[in-house]
């Protein structure tokens, strides 16, 4: 495809927002900054009201910063309107021309081009061929299950060849069978195409499937980017660790660092870690991330604990332990000819030092 | 932190887009110079003299015992219209949603009964109930054997006007009703309420705003109603019809200029209340659509009776609509019943009404395409667009609908007569037929807009995006996705507009010169010299366009509706 693919930049982005009942003022995006690869799958996710949507129509146009600057490309486009723009965007609600039938939806964008009629033709078979609605032109927007209706409105914004693809939740209508089916497609189609894509989602599955680097949001600031391997293992900050996957966190003191390796001490017991953020020095007080399903309980480990919960799930033994006053859930994958410990059983929560990684401690429980 | 950046880069953005920016300066201007510009000259003439600023005019008209009596008349008036529409507007709506009625009859009486007053000019019922109950009235004389009744009056008045407006009730009691969740009502019967009981304690107090607002609106359109009185009030003036006779009869126009601000007060303080603080509670009060159907009451007891009131009302006033033709078809009401096409043939050859239809007509046919689409682009720009000036677009064409037609028809005199401010600017503009069109255009545009508004309120607000995403602009946007998605309710606009606009009176009168004849004004003439037969023909022809208007918006919006385009294909 003759897509030539463009870069996303936004330097010291913010957006303010009026709070309708209080009046007052607040940051909806504070000082995002992002650099987006030209041809990359880059998914802006978190929670509802994060402001990750607010960045992806800031980008689009539809709406404007109030500090900082957008680039596309080397474009600034601070002050384009969205048709001046070179991005196409995939709505939550499809946002199909009720009143066109699935040719013209898609061939809307390639009309304002005023492009010759037989090209238009070419191209929108072309497309839609590619997002496997062949044969289907002629059919009405409301003749199509869910599933088609959000292949067109890809095809729509493919077509015209944009230089940045934006999805907006464009799944979260869509029933979890075909959810899972669909963000396969999307990422296929797109690497097919070989578009820079940008993609809101509060899934963090569909984050972690699709994306080549994930950007993770709280209340209008940049928590993380980086690769779904990096914000899995080393997450940046507590939320980041409970956002994406479960975590448990243990309170500890780290004793001795060299490098990213240390000591930590837990409860009174120390415990060797090899993975120590930058920012905790030795002396400090700092949070241990561990993984649900990176601990099993044994009769020997690292942390004696009580067992106060067990519960068998079928593909997995579900466990909360009790270490000190701090709670730890323990998903034990195959349980079969695992051990299995009874509530009140006595236990110890066992894990390698690279399966733990330390964070500073923000004071801010989310566990 | 400020919010100032993004405000500069969306006005940049708007700027960017000079057919949006044109279509706002445009709109900005016409309704400036057509809706404000009047009313303040009316304000200007009232309280300013050649001596400066000054109450002796207002002492002045409020000095005269007509005038006084004439504000008393129309509260009289406009209070009582307002209860009994009110009323007689919740029974039908209550009958029409509540109770099982079965018959084909039925149904289509009550939809009758609700397009009538829509299609029929003003002053239509003030006809038959002359014809009916006058001197020479069918009912009064013929069967009753009164020879003198004399209907002119407070209660002709009010027998017309509430006959005239209580459909408007009917249809927001309809839609407020079916709004209320069954379950609301099921819940208070299985807890072992009467049906009058849960009649009172819940269906009551849930449409309580409504009734507000239902009562405002009607008392506003009786206050402002100009043609009924005019015909049947005869010495009983209204503040309307006073304004009338103190231009046109004792030439004193910064008299009526007073007068017509007395009037417009009232009027927009009712307005205000009705829009602010009424219509979002009677609203707000209503959570949701209902669940599903009601459960229609089938008990004899309460069936028949109601049936039988909504049934004798709605036959009466079909009844009075089926005088009029008639009127034109005898020889001489009340007399000589013999039928005769002598009154049809007389409007043609005597009363020039070749002419005043051909002229009522083509005024009407090029106000009404303009209005419809004034009012989608008002409608797209209110909804679909954030700009700064957009509160005020939204306010004067809303305010457009306070104003009453005599107010705005005094307000053009002064305006436009002398030019700008009396500096002789577009006074070319004065007795032409642009400002009959101006006219019938700032009359119909509040309904437009209303209706406008809340057809797009339903589309979703990314359809347009993703146009906008995709390269349209404004311009492009509107005609290829706004348009084509509210197409029903443009069309209706636009007949609405023409239904209006050749219907048509109270500003007017003022205005027309004898360059146009107009329908509605010939009539009133007719009417007011007795001749009624040449009235009804007038009439008769008049309610045959505008249903036949009506009719042909139907066909199309079933034929090229938005409707029909989505089920398209089906199957």
């Amino acid at each position: 495809m003759a897509t030539e693919q463009k870069g996303v930049r936004l330097e010291h982005v913010s957006k303010i927002y009026q709070d309708p009942k209080t009046k007052k003022d607040f940051y909806a995006v504070h000082d995002a900054n992002v650099n987006i690869e030209p041809g990359s799958f880059v998914t802006l996710l978190g929670p509802s009201g994060c402001g990750k949507t607010t960045i992806l129509r800031m980008i689009a146009g539809f709406e404007s910063p109030d500090e900082g600057e957008i680039y596309l490309g080397d474009e600034p486009i601070n002050e384009l309107t969205p048709n001046k723009r070179d991005t196409a965007m995939v709505f939550q609600s499809y946002a199909l021309l009720p009143h066109y039938n699935i040719f013209d939806n898609v061939a809307y964008g390639l009309k304002l081009r005023n492009m010759d009629k037989e090209i238009i033709r070419e191209k929108v078979i072309r497309i839609l061929g590619l997002v496997g609605l062949e044969g289907m032109e002629a059919r009405m927007t409301n003749q199509l299950s869910g599933g088609q209706q959000q292949r067109v409105a890809l095809a729509r914004a493919l077509v015209i060849e944009p230089g940045v693809l934006l999805f907006d939740e464009p799944l979260s209508n869509l029933d979890a069978k075909l959810r899972v089916d669909m963000r396969n497609e999307i990422r296929r189609i797109q690497q097919e195409a070989g578009i820079t894509a940008i993609y809101v989602t509060h899934d963090q599955s569909e984050a972690m499937a699709m994306s080549d680097e994930i950007i993770i949001m709280k209340k209008g600031l940049v928590a993380q980017i980086g690769d779904p391997h990096t914000v899995y293992y080393k997450p940046a900050d507590e939320f980041v660790a409970d956002f994406i996957g479960e975590s448990n966190f243990l309170r500890g003191n780290l004793t001795a660092k060299d490098g990213a390796s240390g000591v930590v001490t837990v409860e009174g017991n120390s415990i060797e870690v090899s993975s120590v953020d930058d920012d905790v020095s030795v002396g400090d007080t700092c949070s241990l991330v561990l993984r649900p399903e990176a601990a099993v309980l044994a009769d020997e480990g690292v942390l004696p604990a009580k067992v106060i919960l067990s519960r068998f799930m079928g593909h997995y033994q579900n466990y909360h332990v009790m270490v000190g006053d701090t709670l730890i859930k323990i998903t034990d994958f195959n349980p079969k000819n695992h051990k299995i410990y009874d509530v009140g059983d006595d236990a110890f929560v066992a894990f390698t030092k690279d399966d733990v990684h330390i964070l500073p401690t923000t004071g801010e429980k989310t566990a | 932190m400020a919010r100032s950046r993004s405000a500069e880069l969306d006005r940049k953005k708007l700027f960017a887009d000079p057919i949006l920016i044109g279509t706002i300066v445009v709109l900005i201007a016409f309704l400036t110079l057509f809706i404000l510009y009047p009313l303040a000259v009316l304000m200007v003439d009232s309280f300013i003299t050649e001596e400066g600023p000054t109450l002796s005019i207002f002492q002045r008209v409020l000095a005269m015992p007509n005038f006084r009596t004439a504000i008393a008349n129309t509260l009289k008036v406009g209070f009582l219209v307002g209860v009994l529409s009110t009323l007689v507007g919740l029974l039908f709506a209550y009958v029409e949603e509540y109770v099982q009625l079965k018959t084909k009859v039925m149904d289509g009486l009550f939809k009758v009964v609700s397009m009538l007053p829509v299609v029929s000019p003003p002053f239509v019922l003030s006809l038959s109930v002359i014809m009916l109950f006058g001197r020479a009235g069918i009912i009064t004389r013929h069967l009753l054997g009164i020879p003198d009744n004399n209907v002119y009056g407070f209660w002709g008045i009010t027998l017309v006007q509430t006959l005239t407006f209580f459909p408007v009730c009917y249809m927001m009691f309809k839609g407020l009703l079916k709004n209320i969740d069954p379950s609301l009502e099921e819940a208070a019967r299985d807890m072992g309420a009467s049906r009058w009981k849960v009649f009172t304690s819940v269906t009551f107090p849930l449409i309580l705003p409504g009734l507000g607002n239902a009562f405002l609106v009607t008392f506003i359109e009786s206050i402002a109603d100009f043609a009924n009185p005019m015909i049947i009030g005869g010495s009983y003036d209204t503040l309307a019809t006073s304004i009338y006779l103190q231009i046109t009869g004792a030439y004193d126009k910064d008299g009526a200029a007073a007068m017509a601000v007395v009037l417009l007060v009232i009027t927009l303080i009712m307005f205000v209340v009705q829009k602010y603080v009424l219509e979002a509670r009677s609203t707000a009060t209503l959570t949701g659509k209902a669940s599903r159907a009601r459960m229609l009451i089938t008990d004899n007891s309460v069936r028949i009776p109601l049936a039988t009131i909504c049934l004798l009302i709605a036959i009466f006033v079909v009844g009075m609509y089926i005088c009029v033709p008639f009127g034109a078809l005898f020889k001489t009401w009340g007399r000589d019943f013999t039928l005769t096409t002598k009154w049809f043939e007389q409007i043609f050859t005597r009363q020039q009404g070749f002419k005043a239809f051909q002229d009522s007509f083509i005024l009407s046919l090029i106000a009404s395409p303009i209005t419809a689409l004034l009012s989608m682009i008002i409608s797209y720009l209110v909804v679909k667009r954030n700009f700064k000036s957009k509160g005020f677009i939204e306010a004067v064409s809303m305010l457009a609908m306070a104003v009453p037609g005599t107010v705005l028809g005094v307000g053009y005199i002064r305006g436009f007569s002398g030019g700008l401010f009396g500096s002789g600017i577009l006074q070319g503009l004065y007795g032409t037929g642009i400002i009959l069109v101006i006219v019938f255009i700032v009359r119909s545009l509040p309904t437009g807009t209303r209706s406008g508004i809340s057809a797009l309120r339903q589309i979703d607000k990314s359809i347009e995006e993703s146009a906008y995403d995709m390269g349209a602009n404004s311009f492009e946007v509107f005609m290829t996705v706004t348009l084509p998605l509210i197409k029903d309710s443009f069309l209706s606009g636009l007949v609405t507009a023409f239904v209006r606009s050749i219907t048509a009176i109270s500003a007017i009168i003022l205005l027309v010169t004898p360059r146009y004849l107009l329908i509605t004004v010939r009539i009133n003439e007719l009417a007011e010299k007795g001749a009624y037969g040449s009235a009804c023909a007038f009439a008769t022809i008049l309610i045959i366009i505008t249903y036949g208007a009506v009719l042909l918006m139907n066909f199309f919006i079933k034929r090229f509706g938005t409707s029909r385009a989505f089920v398209e294909e089906e199957d």
